[in-house]
């Protein structure tokens, strides 16, 4: 079984602060991570290599210092790697991201399955999974909560809903968007990831030339969505404070229930 | 591409500095510099009045597309019966049609759904595009996607909004992917820019630290997603409007997932996203006892207990229970947050209370900046005083 994982190197947002007086983002000494749920679709790859065999090749967009998050991935059991990185992907909404990704992809060759996580933690828009399948024409299946069997040429997996699950038969090859319920992933091997540091023939760099396609197919000017502006979210009210001892406070608080019909 | 600064024209005006996302332009010596840390995304070149700015990446010219009229919706239903989604982006769509003078049309697929119209049309639809078709029963992707992709062609609409469900996260990008637009996830306002009429969404980012504003001026429909339980449902009452059919084909071969089984867990107490009292627990809480008081003052109020990421990690309230940026958005009529210290990914979910009261120990704690009634105290004592007197209350009633 030949499976593609994608993953994204991104800030660890659960450390992002807002300056108070500026209200922008501190970006300094915020550790770079792989993303929360595309750690647990390596570790879903490494996992049906270790049943069925086959080769995991992990695929990651992003500036050079995305060799960390490859470095890990390598760590996990990945077999191969490249890095999509070049000037030209960079300022890429999901329109152009996914394009990118798909093209690299096709360029790879054959595969049975492709499976990242649902969503990346930066942008939270759960849109790259699905958009690269669309590129790819193969079905896909997101919210992947558990792998229960592969078949000779479909797969049936556990989707999470709202309310539930849903068990769905895909045919392959397909892409799966997985979710944190679905496993618990390993820790990096040492020694792999120290090999994987400077392991040119496992780990190739591509280029926009490498996959043949032009500066205004990609990155910000391939884009069609664009930020216009961005700010600090704003939440202030005229709060009142209110006074005394527990007891008065809190009839005070009822009071002012009453008033407003909230009770 | 690559953007610079010409230093000659830059006033240190510090209006990219703002601008910027990245937070990668700085000041220094009076004049903007570019960091390292610039991807390059182009978001503080219209900002400069001194046009300092500058970029190597070709003006793009902007489509004609004064022929894209109509505001779309997806009008989710599961078993047949229609998701609360639906009716709220019919809410929005009516306010944003309005403004551009434009038709509300719904999107309905399904099997055997035909009487989900009228409710459709009594919450805002103009028209119902309606898809009916024994192979689009439950949702599955591809034949899903094929329908709307044929509707979206036919009929060129400007805004087509999906609800960011479990079912819409899974369809909006396969089918902006696939009739070529851009897509933007998981909005929380929507307007229309009133000199250009495009739509500008907005939407939380990196873990709703900051809020993006977004334009989609270069492919039609406009296509967003939008946060379950933010935009305000808008009946319509006496509302008629046409039924257009629209004739499915589908192939099974060509849909390519088969659903085996679809299993409703089952829930207890009501949608958070529903009600209309929530008494929300945070860390300050303590523990099963601290929540026993909740849900005691919950039943009191005739509303539910819900919680912050945390206590629903220590396996204090059910995931379904969560408020917050990873959890659900929520506006009741009353939110009362117990020993929560207001994180913004929690105030991101609860900001549309209609009323919020804060208890907490420590003045300091920024969910007091989104309280209109603060009490500063222990809640192991202001809570157990709010049952008291609120029992008290019903005794002197009866």
């Amino acid at each position: 079984m030949n499976i593609i994982v994608m993953i994204k190197q991104v800030p660890d947002t659960a450390d992002v602060k807002l300056d108070p007086k500026t209200g922008n983002l501190i970006r300094e000494g915020i550790e770079s991570i792989i993303n929360p749920d595309d750690r647990h679709a390596i570790e879903a790859a490494v996992s049906l290599k270790a049943a069925s065999g086959g080769k995991i090749t992990a695929i990651s967009m992003g500036p050079p210092q995305t060799i960390d998050a490859i470095s890990e991935a390598m760590g996990m059991g990945v077999d191969n790697a490249i890095l999509l990185t070049d000037m030209a992907f960079s300022g890429a909404d999901t329109w152009a991201t996914s394009f990118t990704l798909g093209k690299a992809i096709e360029k790879i060759g054959k595969y049975d399955l492709v499976i990242c996580g649902r969503q990346a933690i930066d942008g939270d828009t759960a849109q790259i999974g699905p958009q690269v399948a669309d590129y790819l024409d193969i079905p896909q299946v997101s919210y992947v909560c558990e792998i229960e069997e592969i078949r000779e040429q479909t797969i049936v997996v556990k989707r999470r809903l709202e309310d539930g699950f849903e068990r769905i038969e895909c045919n392959l090859p397909a892409m799966l968007t997985v979710i944190g319920e679905l496993n618990t992933p390993r820790y990096a091997h040492m020694a792999r990831l120290i090999d994987a540091c400077n392991d040119k023939v496992h780990i190739k760099e591509w280029s926009s030339a490498d996959l043949g396609v032009q500066a205004n197919e990609v990155g910000l000017e391939g884009s069609l969505t664009h930020v216009v502006k961005t700010f600090a979210p704003k939440f202030q009210r005229q709060g009142e404070t209110l006074e005394g001892k527990p007891k008065e406070m809190v009839s005070d608080l009822i009071g002012r229930l009453k008033e407003n019909r909230l009770i | 591409m690559t953007v610079w600064i010409e230093v000659d024209l830059c006033s240190g005006c510090k209006r990219c500095i703002k601008a910027c996302p990245y937070g990668a332009i700085e000041l220094k010596e009076g004049k903007a510099c570019i960091l390292e840390r610039c991807t390059s995304c182009g978001a503080c070149l219209d900002v400069c009045k001194e046009k300092a700015i500058q970029t190597d990446a070709e003006p793009r010219t902007i489509p004609d597309f004064s022929d894209r009229k109509g505001v779309w919706v997806f009008a989710e239903q599961r078993d047949g019966s229609l998701s609360r989604i639906a009716l709220e982006l019919l809410g929005k769509a009516q306010d944003l049609a309005v403004t551009l003078n434009q038709k509300v049309s719904a999107l309905l697929l399904g099997d055997r759904i035909s009487n989900l119209s009228g409710t459709l049309m009594a919450y805002g639809a103009d028209n119902v595009y309606l898809a009916e078709h024994p192979g689009l029963k439950d949702y599955r992707t591809n034949a899903y996607t094929r329908v709307i992709e044929e509707l979206v062609n036919q009929y060129k609409p400007n805004i087509l909004l999906i609800g960011a469900t479990h079912v819409g996260r899974d369809l909006a990008p396969r089918v902006s992917r696939r009739v070529g637009v851009g897509l933007t996830a998981d909005c929380t306002e929507l307007t229309i820019d009133p000199e250009e009429g495009i739509l500008l969404q907005t939407r939380p980012a990196f873990g709703g630290n900051v809020m993006a504003t977004i334009a989609n001026r270069y492919s039609r429909p406009q296509m967003s997603t939008v946060r379950p339980g933010v935009m305000e449902v808008l009946e319509t009452p006496g509302n008629k409007g046409d039924v257009i059919r629209h004739e499915v084909k589908l192939k099974e071969e060509d849909i390519g997932t088969k659903i085996l089984e679809i299993v409703r867990e089952e829930k207890k107490g009501v949608d958070i996203a529903e009600a209309k009292v929530i008494i929300a627990g945070g860390r300050g809480v303590g523990g099963a006892d601290g929540f026993r008081v909740l849900e005691e003052l919950a039943i009191l109020l005739g509303g539910e207990v819900a919680g912050t990421r945390i206590v629903v990690e220590e396996g204090l309230i059910p995931v379904g229970n969560q408020v917050g940026q990873t959890g659900k958005s929520v506006r009741p009529e009353l939110y009362v947050a117990c020993g929560i210290s207001g994180a913004i990914q929690h105030r991101a979910g609860m900001m549309n209370s209609r009323y919020i009261v804060a208890i907490n120990n420590d003045p300091r704690a920024p969910i007091f900046q989104v309280a209109d009634w603060g009490i500063i105290g222990d809640l192991n004592q202001v809570v157990p005083e709010m049952v008291e007197q609120l029992k008290e209350d019903i005794k002197g009633q009866v």
